[in-house]
């Protein structure tokens, strides 16, 4: 008997009505797949929703119900954490807006169903982004990053703080001031964000993005990490937003293409959409086609990044391996790094990241974290 | 079909192709090695073990090979491979046997929250378990391979599965780990034990396993209910002294040896504290082990008059 190989994970969520036909080798290759794709638990809310559970085979449905566990438990924490974070930052004149996981639990919008996250993504006005740091630290979140080479580059270059640690609770924050990184080919005002954020109740400090910048967002994360291990959850998300929002927000759609040329960000947003199409079969409706196509790059930089992302975006696992998905994987990493910012910057930047790797620093600096 | 069914050929066939199908309690492991202190060990320590068939759900699949590379002829590593990752530091190749057994335990404790798993060992008696949880160096498993030797059935050495629904504690009935100065006192205790071979120097100090009593394999799939939390203690020429502890206090403690209690949250606490009200409590310490059947089996005829 050979092993199945290949993903059987998205046609899960494209095809759900065939799920009853794998087989046991097949159940235990998706779950596999779906613990290395950080989609377990969306996986088991997906089976749950379809009522595949009496269809598993028998003892598989444990792992789904076990990953169920991990995802009420984070909900809870993550209240409680949004609730510290919001208190430490009371007396500041900046909106919080959440981000990405965060965001999707406490606006209570359809990606959160199921997904779990390690750190929490929040967004502030970049004039205030001092005053926030000392704010957090003041209630008790240190430097997670104690290289001092790593430090300046993220303060220099990047759209956010090193990563904060809470000191008694473990947990990560990243601070924002706006989506992608200043000197990226994609560089977004953040001010620009601001001015559509949304309170999660009315009077409320606590704010997510609009629900245009929410997709665009999703869009651009995908493609500016270079790192795919997210990519699928990435996209699965995008794809509820949007299945959401077109029912939700009146004239979504031509805002959305529209919003995408404001900010820059059509090129993502249709690489994108054309992937979510490809995998989940979600499409802007048929009378703005010729506004979506107006979207696209030229016919080179398509067919690459349709070669690319189509390989890119399988599940990260040993059946889902070939040269072609590496290469795939390497030519959007080196993509990603052209794009943050210009050439000269990138080569220093990998060259030193390259010497950190070989001769790792001994004993960081211990009064950084102080 | 069990393990000992296999030929030589067989095993190896397998632990080097398809993957060697296992089932342990309510889990199914498939393991694939190439190393062939793998392959002795699990025929001798799981020979009893039931083999799974092609319909059966395979939770867990484990590699465990050689890291390629120079190494391999200079200094040869073994790493663990689960779903692509490899989750430990390689080790040494002559510790392969024991990474292959934490390894499993890993697979457990760090993917199942249907049950709150307890960091503990599980014995059995007339229906009735006795939870021994403890910090390593306690004399845990030392005094679990001698009760079972001695009338207990071993449910586990290490993980305590306590279930959500029911509140029984499960079996995994695997090798027993021993360590250190206990190999000598439970060879010297049970000579007709078999043992695998000892690997030196690894992060506990010297280690090997014990086979489980195969009786006790065959009954894998019988849970039972928790009667006693028991913290043992080991202390050199002490006389048996057991102490009644608060369940309170004991729930506390379980709580903190416990690999999934804050994931579980609420049904987490629910669990042992329903865990706690149906046992009686105590600290144990102890030096000789038949002191220590003695006092089980003081507790047993209690608890059954």
């Amino acid at each position: 008997m050979t092993a199945p190989r290949g993903d059987l994970l998205t046609p899960l969520w494209r095809h759900p009505r065939q799920a009853p036909e794998l087989s046991v080798r097949e159940w235990e290759l998706v779950i596999s797949q779906a613990r290395c794709a950080r989609l377990l638990s969306r996986l088991a809310q997906h089976g749950a929703d379809l009522g595949l559970v009496d269809r598993l085979p028998r003892g598989a449905w444990r792992h789904l119900d076990s990953e169920l566990a991990v995802v009420a438990r984070q909900r809870a924490a993550v209240h409680w954490e949004v609730d510290c974070i919001t208190r430490a930052l009371a007396h500041l004149d900046t909106p919080v807006v959440l981000l990405k996981g965060a965001a999707y639990l406490m606006a209570d919008l359809p990606p959160a169903r199921g997904r779990v996250f390690n750190d929490i993504d929040i967004l502030v006005d970049r004039r205030q982004i001092d005053a926030v740091e000392s704010a957090l630290m003041a209630a008790g979140w240190i430097a997670h990053e104690r290289d001092a080479y790593n430090q300046r580059y993220y303060r220099t270059w990047m759209h956010e703080l090193p990563p904060l640690l809470h000191v008694a609770r473990g947990s990560v924050i990243d601070v924002h001031h706006t989506i992608t990184p200043p000197t990226s080919r994609f560089a977004v005002d953040g001010a620009l964000l601001l001015q559509q954020v949304r309170p999660l109740h009315l009077g409320d400090r606590v704010t997510v993005l609009g629900p245009l910048d929410m997709v665009l967002h999703s869009a651009a994360h995908l493609f500016g990490e270079g790192e795919f291990d997210h990519g699928l959850r990435d996209l699965l998300d995008m794809d509820d937003l949007l299945r959401h929002f077109q029912v939700t927000e009146p004239e979504f759609w031509p805002q959305l293409l529209a919003r995408s040329q404001e900010l820059g960000l059509q090129v993502p947003l249709y690489h994108a959409l054309v992937q979510v199409h490809r995998l989940f079969g979600t499409l802007p409706p048929a009378p703005l086609a010729a506004a979506f196509q107006s979207l696209q790059p030229n016919a080179v930089s398509r067919r690459a990044m349709g070669w690319a992302l189509g390989r890119a975006l399988q599940p990260i696992h040993p059946a889902c391996a070939s040269v072609e998905t590496s290469l795939a994987r390497f030519a959007l990493y080196v993509r990603s790094h052209w794009l943050r910012m210009p050439a000269h910057l990138v080569i220093r930047h990998l060259a030193r990241k390259a010497w950190m790797r070989w001769f790792p620093p001994k004993d960081p600096d211990p009064t950084l974290t102080v | 079909m069990l393990l000992h069914e296999l030929t030589q050929a067989e095993l190896a066939h397998r632990l080097r192709g398809d993957g060697l199908g296992l089932r342990s309690g309510p889990f199914g492991f498939r393991i694939r090695s190439r190393v062939p202190h793998v392959f002795q060990g699990l025929g001798l320590l799981y020979a009893a073990s039931p083999l799974l068939g092609d319909a059966d759900f395979i939770d867990f699949d484990l590699s465990l090979d050689l890291v390629p590379g120079v190494r391999r002829w200079l200094r040869p590593q073994v790493h663990f491979v689960f779903d692509g990752t490899t989750p430990f530091e390689p080790l040494p190749a002559d510790h392969a046997y024991p990474l292959l057994e934490w390894s499993m335990n890993w697979c457990i404790s760090a993917h199942v929250h249907d049950s709150l798993l307890l960091h503990s060992a599980v014995v059995e008696r007339g229906g009735l378990a006795a939870i021994l949880p403890a910090p390593p160096g306690s004399g845990k498993s030392t005094l679990c391979a001698g009760l079972i030797h001695r009338g207990w059935r071993l449910l586990s050495d290490e993980l305590g599965m306590v279930s959500l629904q029911d509140g029984s504690v499960g079996a995994l009935v695997r090798p027993v780990s021993l360590k250190n100065e206990s190999l000598a006192v439970v060879r010297s205790y049970v000579p007709d034990a078999v043992f695998n071979r000892v690997s030196v120097g690894t992060s506990k100090g010297s280690v090997t396993h014990m086979r489980a009593p195969s009786d006790h394999v065959a009954r894998m799939a019988d849970p039972a209910r928790p009667r006693w939390v028991i913290f043992p203690r080991y202390v050199a020429g002490s006389p048996p002294v057991l102490t009644p502890r608060s369940r309170a206090d004991s729930l506390l403690e379980l709580g903190r040896n416990a690999f999934n209690y804050t994931v579980l949250g609420r049904p987490g606490f629910e669990a042992l504290a329903n865990l706690v009200t149906g046992s009686d409590c105590y600290d144990f310490q102890y030096s000789q082990l038949d002191d220590a059947v003695a006092t089980f089996d003081g507790l047993l005829h209690r608890a059954q008059p």
